[in-house]
């Protein structure tokens, strides 16, 4: 929807959730492209601001098995919220682990280009009142955070992260999603290896 | 270049960095997956990075006015609901139309 305030075809809003596919860089694109910043500097922020996916790709290493061009798809498709999906569901048989992946993943990506689609065409010609909508990703990732309390049972991630994101706040504010994820997952470290030399 | 190969290029480079940035740490750390910190990263990253999206979407909400309220209001009832019932799109959507009504009332 934003895209069309610059005048662009809808169509190029369905291209770029297609290829880009990434929420904030394509909120973050609107900014610079008005201000006509160049070529390098989108590909740097681009690069920056999605840098929080690095650890979203190690964290499933193991789970991502040797599934040649799916994988590659896989790790295309690996967005904040598929992200959380994949980890909170719990295939129990693993040959049928690939698919529902694969699954979420694939759904996942039809949802956000046709919704980037819908959201460029009906744009300029008339308006929904969509006040508030926003609020589904907070209920999301609440819902989430009690889905992985249920799975773990240990206090410890829940207070790193409460920790980290403070911390971050304060900090880096513009930069506090990144900040605070290689902060926790520094902490997360350093209390691994202590707790490893312990026993 | 006209404006709309200048969008195609656009497109191209930011479909690049963000596909980097989720590729590298399959290429890069392929093999090693079994080494025990990984493990233990790949256990608890999921909460935490759960927890902190959460601290993110609320961060720019202002908690003195009544948006603020709205916001308190509406994540109490989706935890509620949550626990009550333990239905993802229960909570998901019970939470977002009590928001959408309170903020457009």
């Amino acid at each position: 929807m934003l895209f069309q305030d610059l005048g662009y075809p809808w169509y190029l809003a369905t291209l770029m959730a297609f290829f880009v596919y990434a929420g904030t860089a394509q909120f973050m694109i609107v900014g610079l492209l008005a201000a006509g910043v160049g070529l390098t500097e989108i590909a740097i922020s681009t690069f920056l601001i999605n840098s929080r996916h690095i650890f979203y790709g190690l964290s499933m290493l193991n789970s991502y098995g040797d599934w040649g061009l799916r994988k590659v798809y896989l790790a295309f498709g690996l967005t904040d919220e598929t992200y959380s999906l994949v980890t909170t569901i719990n295939p129990k048989d693993a040959t049928k682990k690939e698919q529902q992946y694969f699954l979420i993943t694939a759904l996942n990506h039809s949802y956000w280009v046709i919704s980037c689609t819908i959201g460029a065409v009906i744009g300029s010609s008339f308006s929904i009142n969509t006040q508030g909508m926003e609020f589904t990703l907070t209920a999301l990732f609440v819902v989430l955070v009690i889905e992985q309390w249920k799975k773990i049972k240990k206090l410890l991630p829940f207070m790193i992260a409460i920790f980290s994101s403070i911390i971050a706040l304060y900090l880096f504010s513009e930069q506090m999603l990144l900040g605070s994820i290689a902060l926790s997952v520094t902490l997360l470290i350093v209390n691994n290896l202590l707790r490893n030399r312990h026993e | 270049m006209n404006n709309t190969e200048y969008i195609l290029m656009v497109i191209l480079v930011m479909t690049m960095a963000t596909f980097a940035t989720r590729i590298m740490p399959f290429l890069f750390f392929h093999g090693r997956s079994n080494h025990s910190t990984m493990n233990y990263i790949a256990k608890y990253t999921p909460p935490m990075i759960m927890s902190i999206l959460v601290v993110y979407v609320l961060k720019d909400v202002n908690f003195s006015n009544d948006i603020g309220l709205y916001t308190v209001l509406s994540v109490v009832v989706t935890i509620t609901i949550h626990i009550w019932k333990g239905n993802p799109l229960v909570s998901i959507f019970t939470g977002t139309f009590l928001y959408m009504f309170l903020v457009q009332m």
